[in-house]
């Protein structure tokens, strides 16, 4: 692993974002009409080959590489070589965009009127629409939106078409062209499909690569793809999937373009149109599938306020400096560049690194709202809720805590705190309920979840108030990369058998590790994140350092319990998925079953009032944790015929667990040099 | 050795009619004249006397530079010499004593020494002009024939002093520059006086010759005979044959006669452990690895080239030149890959870029005649508005055919009919030939540079043929961004040809320059930009090197280019061979 720099004591506060414009207010002050049919000419890659887009397909079906993999498979498999090319091409209709600009045209009109019914306005930070259009001329360009919507692209073609920029081609899930006409209308708005999983299938691949690569290599459009690969339904960036960042850098890795530019994009909502849905799918209510009837039926949230959107375009990265030193490209020298082979370990840890970095960088420029902190604070105090005044009190510690961190807080300082307060818990009124000045989640009865004289609740009240409190956490779930890493180390002083600094760093080693399926943590850099974590205590008063030692100060008690009370339901979370696996789970626990059966376990504690985390309910969570115990070697996939089966080692999972309850000292393993 | 010893003392011929801080003949050189117009004095060449009415708006236009501003050379040749510019000689006077007793000339003029201190590269010629001499050589000697070099060499190891040969001086590798470390005498071996045809034997069609001959009088004597070599890089008129050698040298019409490996049948060279050569003229010889191959591209790190028998053809009976404009580069790329698959190469093909193509149109001289500045309106026309090229993006290429009448009207044919499938239009004969003459005045042109704060160079690679076209943009676009990040005030002239076609691949050369007002320290930029355009060469599979050779300019590649085995293996034979590094210009390793 190449010495990374250290952290380097950049104060967040300082970090400086541009100024956001609203699209919206000019369509409620003029024509729909008019501006879906407006002149529209974008500048386009000063490298841009004429006829590109018209020859596009025919140059992916002659292309070099498609040959190659044509002629490899005929040879072993004794098909004929066009019967595989026509199979190709068949692969190829089926992914094709079709992009034209009436359907462009269309969708501009019809967003115009859905978008102003649901949503307040959509800000957009133009100079960051500078940037790109100064990047789509000069390097061919990836644009990278975080993904929390159906909305998502959209709204990212709908902005772009706004700005007079080229419109992207987007990757979209196979999923959507169950939709017969919907899924024809993206694809003439410029959507190409891929299949979820296409993993031995070379020839799809390839086609599918060289695809994506020709347009990328004619710079023809920006390409856009979501690094996160699905929707995030926790609001918690997703750990970045590599394939087609991979696909995307390789022509530069290749020297076929000069560079590449990487632009990643946030988009925030102030409310997500999904909110209950994907609560609903994490507990285990399966997600409805795409269907136009069903797309219709949604029509009832266009009477819903769905408050505002910040769409924040990044710095565009070039990957060109990303690689520097990073990755030798005289690694491509000595073979011809058509011909399929892996990437070096060296070029997949940096596609690797550098995907991680691009969803920290979506992450950083994503906006919360005052609810975000709202809902952080009333999650934590779930059983009594909080007097209004109180609540306003903390918001306004939890806002100053937040900006040290480096949030890119949209809290209008103009506005008094109570009435930032009270507006934010009318938008989100579904969730929260006040009664006698007390400001509660919206669990519905009276009863709390831990109002220990209450009667025992039914399982279908259980989940009811578990998909509020998921949907709240979908909220909380925002703001967590802003305190994730003092929230770390404040777990980890916290799990620390003692105050001595390399105890503590095993700890949040420990920890960061284990949550690493569950956070953006980009794998090697534990020492940066650990300094960092200490210079955003110690900035804040919260941690004394000395040379040996850290302590919390008391007047960082305050910010190390409300850190830790953050953490809390992944820790526990895991340690539940950990006792299920070592106490009930059998030899023949499926991995199918899994999720079912620890939905089972839990839903058993919670009842039995042994557990207080409606949001380990949650599968997102139960899968990284398994996921997380996989990657540790704690459990082991084996396969019995059709069927994968979990092989627990017991000991290991067992120590694991009493080690994140803090009952275990943490191992030296982790020993690095402080 | 009656006859050599008794040859005429002619040292210093070349150096009394050269510049000592330029390119070329002192006569001949380009300025602006009172009347702002570009011309090229002298009467050595087809452009000398001319007047060239459209380069001053290509100078400004391109490098944003002015005839207002001009940056001369600082001082004259009298201040290196007679103010102590130059360190005074040290002098290992045991050696020096010796080389008197064998009647073997020598100097130590300050002159003389800092003529043999440097090649062309820009840095070497920048300080020239600025007055700045570092470490030059403390002597000259002047062997007449291969027993003189013997017998220094001989004294050299007695001696220990540091041997550095010298040809022609055109290296452009910093090969020449003496090592600022190096604490014994060093002596430049001049090989300028054995400059003699030994034998032609035309039944075998083979000439042997000794290495000090120059380019240009080789290929005059032999033609007097009715031979040539066809041996022609660009800097013949002043390279001599064992400079050749020792970088593995690459000519213009290498298609017909082969590149110096192809034209070498037998080589003398004078090493510290003595002297190295075959047994006999085979032609071709399976007698483990060829031992030539350790002489060629050796420069200078293991001995001195002294004769030469290489291959010689009967002059050709007939030469045409030609040209053909493509719409854009990519066309003309695809058309010379073709021309090479069907391996049909007219002696020479170059392709230059737009760029390149606009340059060589402010190098056209004054026409004469209104009639053939209306030729040449109604070409443009033809091509720009007739046949729809853009002229932001036509490309040219140039021909040279040679041989048989009947055969070089056929094979003219035969290429111009590959070119029409890529879209290349015949564009005529002069084009052509302006083309080729220009290779020779072009380095001229740099020094004109210098006088207007605009320095430049060129490099040079071979790379596989599906790479040129991502090679030739990726590294011009580097260029370019190398110095903008490093405060280049205006933008710089970068620019390609590809001047050579193979079987596998071709040679690229790139031309870099930019003006440099504004910058403190335009030379260190110059190398830097330089540097990072050799990195993207390599990260683009181009290679090290493909003619101009490695000497200390890129030393700092050639473990990643070799491998550490192969860079062990060349460290064997130089061990083995100058135990005492006595050839200790330390270039190559």
């Amino acid at each position: 692993m190449a010495a990374k720099p250290p952290y380097s004591h950049r104060d967040p506060m300082l970090k400086k974002r541009d100024d956001f414009e609203d699209i919206l207010e000019e369509r409620r002050n003029s024509s729909d009409l008019r501006y879906a049919l407006k002149c529209y000419t974008p500048v386009v890659y000063k490298g841009v080959t004429p006829n590109a887009a018209s020859l596009l397909k025919t140059t992916v079906l002659q292309s070099d590489q498609l040959h190659y993999v044509v002629d490899q498979l005929s040879k072993e498999t004794g098909v004929a070589a066009d019967v595989i090319q026509e199979e190709a091409s068949a692969i190829l209709e089926e992914m094709a965009h079709r992009q034209q600009l009436s359907t462009v045209r269309f969708f501009a009109f019809t967003l115009s009127k859905a978008f102003k019914a649901l949503f307040r306005s959509i800000h957009v930070n133009e100079e960051g629409i500078q940037r790109l259009q100064q990047a789509i001329q000069e390097h061919p360009v990836v644009l990278l939106p975080s993904h929390r919507s159906y909305m998502d692209f959209l709204l990212m073609s709908y902005i772009l078409y706004t700005y007079d920029l080229v419109l992207p081609v987007i990757a979209a899930g196979m999923d959507f062209m169950g939709m017969k006409f919907v899924g024809e209308m993206l694809r003439m708005s410029g959507a190409f499909f891929i299949r979820r999983s296409f993993g031995g299938d070379k020839l799809y691949w390839t086609v599918f690569s060289e695809y994506v690569k020709t347009m990328l290599r004619n710079g023809m459009a920006p390409v856009e793809f979501f690094l996160e690969g699905t929707r995030s339904r926790t609001s918690k960036s997703l750990t970045p999937k590599l394939g087609l960042l991979n696909i995307v850098m390789d022509p530069f890795f290749k020297g076929e373009v000069f560079d590449v530019s990487l632009v990643p994009v946030s988009i925030s909502y102030e409310r997500i149109l999904e909110e209950t849905l994907y609560a609903r799918e994490l507990l285990g209510v399966p997600k409805p599938k795409e269907s136009t009837s069903g797309l219709f039926k949604a029509r009832k949230v266009l009477s819903e306020d769905y408050g505002s959107i910040h769409v924040y375009f990044g710095q565009p990265v070039s990957v060109r400096s990303l690689a520097q030193g990073k990755v030798n490209r005289c690694h491509f020298n000595l073979m011809p560049r058509h011909i399929p082979r892996r990437p070096s370990d060296e070029t997949q840890c940096f596609v690797n690194d550098s995907a991680y970095s691009l969803v920290r960088a979506q992450e950083e420029n994503m906006v919360l709202k005052p609810w975000v902190l709202l809902a952080s604070l009333l999650l934590q105090n779930q059983s009594q809720g909080l007097l209004l005044d109180e609540l306003t009190e903390q918001a306004v510690w939890l806002r100053g805590l937040s900006r040290e961190y480096g949030a890119f807080l949209n809290w209008p300082d103009h506005m008094a705190p109570s009435e930032v307060v009270s507006s934010s818990l009318s938008l989100h009124r579904d969730l929260v309920k006040i009664s006698g000045g007390r400001v509660q989640l919206a669990l519905g009865g009276q009863a709390g979840p831990r109002q220990p004289c209450s009667s025992p609740i039914t399982e279908e009240e259980l989940m009811n108030q578990a998909v509020v409190v998921l949907s709240c956490t979908s909220y909380r779930n925002q703001a967590l990369h802003v305190f994730l890493r003092p929230a770390l180390l404040a777990s980890a002083i916290h799990i620390a058998t003692s105050a001595k600094k390399e105890e503590v760093y095993n700890s949040f080693s420990f920890l960061r590790n284990m949550l690493s399926n569950e956070f953006i943590l980009c794998p090697g850099a534990t020492l940066q994140d650990f300094e960092e974590a200490c210079y955003l205590l110690g900035k804040t008063g919260a941690l004394q350092m000395s040379q040996q030692e850290m302590q919390v100060t008391d007047s960082g008690q305050k910010t190390v319990n409300f850190l830790t009370a953050m953490l809390d339901p992944f820790l526990q979370g895991y340690q539940v998925v950990c006792r299920y696996l070592c106490e009930e789970a059998t030899e023949a626990l499926t991995e199918k079953q899994f999720i079912p059966a620890i939905r089972t376990f839990i839903v058993r504690l919670i009842l039995a009032g042994s557990l207080r985390y409606y949001e380990l309910l949650s599968s997102d969570l139960q899968k990284n944790a398994l996921a997380a115990l996989l990657r540790l070697g704690a459990i082991r996939k084996i396969k019995v015929a059709d069927n994968v089966t979990l092989k627990v080692n017991r000991l290991m999972v067992n120590s694991l667990e009493d080690t994140l309850g803090g009952k275990l000292p943490t191992q030296k393993a982790v020993a690095a040099r402080l | 050795c009656a006859e050599c010893c008794a040859a005429a003392n002619t040292q210093g011929i070349l150096q009394e009619i050269m510049k000592w801080n330029g390119w070329g003949y002192s006569d001949s050189r380009f300025l602006f004249n009172k009347k702002g117009q570009a011309e090229f004095t002298g009467k050595r060449y087809r452009l000398s006397g001319m007047i060239l009415p459209s380069l001053k708006d290509w100078f400004e236009g391109t490098f944003g530079a002015s005839l207002q501003h001009k940056s001369p050379a600082t001082v004259s040749a009298i201040y290196i010499y007679f103010f102590n510019a130059v360190q005074p000689p040290t002098l290992n006077e045991a050696f020096v004593e010796d080389l008197k007793s064998v009647g073997i000339p020598f100097s130590h003029d300050a002159e003389d020494r800092v003529f043999r201190a440097h090649g062309h590269c820009l840095h070497e010629i920048f300080a020239l002009r600025e007055g700045k001499v570092g470490r030059v050589p403390d002597l000259v000697v002047w062997p007449n024939c291969h027993n003189d070099v013997v017998k220094i060499v001989e004294l050299a190891c007695k001696h220990s002093v540091c041997l550095i040969p010298y040809g022609g001086g055109t290296s452009v590798s910093s090969a020449l520059e003496c090592p600022p470390e190096e604490t014994r005498s060093i002596v430049s071996l001049d090989t300028s006086q054995m400059n003699r045809i030994l034998w032609i034997d035309e039944k075998n069609l083979t000439a042997h010759v000794e290495a000090g001959i120059i380019g240009q009088d080789l290929e005059r004597l032999l033609n007097e005979n009715g031979y040539c070599t066809g041996h022609e890089p660009d800097s013949m008129e002043f390279s001599s044959l064992g400079g050749w050698v020792a970088t593995r040298a690459s000519g213009m019409k290498k298609n017909i006669y082969g590149n110096i490996e192809d034209l070498v049948v037998h080589i003398k060279m004078v090493t510290p452990r003595g002297v190295i050569e075959k047994s006999c003229l085979g032609p071709r010889m399976s007698t483990g690895p060829d031992i030539h191959h350790f002489i060629m591209g050796s420069e200078g790190t293991l001995g001195v080239v002294t004769e030469v028998t290489m291959k010689i053809r009967p002059m050709p009976e007939y030469q045409k030149y030609g040209s053909v404009v493509f719409p854009n580069f990519e066309q003309g790329v695809a058309c010379l890959r073709e021309v090479a698959r069907q391996r049909c190469a007219p002696a020479s093909i170059r392709l230059m870029d737009n760029e390149q193509f606009q340059f060589g149109h402010a190098l056209k001289p004054q026409v004469s005649s209104i009639f053939t500045s209306f030729l040449d309106g109604l070409k443009k026309f033809y091509i720009t508005k007739f046949k729809g090229f853009d002229p932001h993006h036509l490309c040219v290429a140039t021909l040279l055919f040679e041989g048989n009448r009947e055969k070089v009207l056929q094979h003219e044919k035969q290429v111009y009919d590959i070119a029409a499938k890529f879209g290349g239009l015949a564009a005529g004969e002069d084009n052509g030939q302006r083309g080729y003459m220009l290779t020779f005045v072009i380095a001229y042109l740099r020094d004109l540079g210098m006088d207007y704060y605009v320095i430049g160079e060129s490099f040079e690679t071979s790379v596989p043929w599906d790479r040129v076209l991502d090679i030739c943009r990726n590294v011009k676009e580097r260029i370019i961004r190398e110095c903008k990040e490093r405060g280049v005030q205006f933008p710089p002239l970068s620019t390609c040809r590809v001047t050579q076609t193979y079987d596998a691949g071709a040679c690229v050369y790139f031309y870099f320059a930019f003006n440099y007002r504004g910058l403190s320290d335009p030379v260190h930029v110059y190398e830097r930009v330089e540097h990072a355009a050799r990195e993207e060469i390599l990260a683009n599979g181009g290679s090290l090197s493909h003619h101009h050779g490695v000497g200390k300019l890129r030393k700092e590649w050639m473990r990643e280019t070799l491998s550490n085995v192969g860079m062990g293996m060349l460290k064997s034979v130089k061990d083995y061979v100058d135990p005492n590094n006595i050839f200790g210009n330390r270039n190559l390793l």
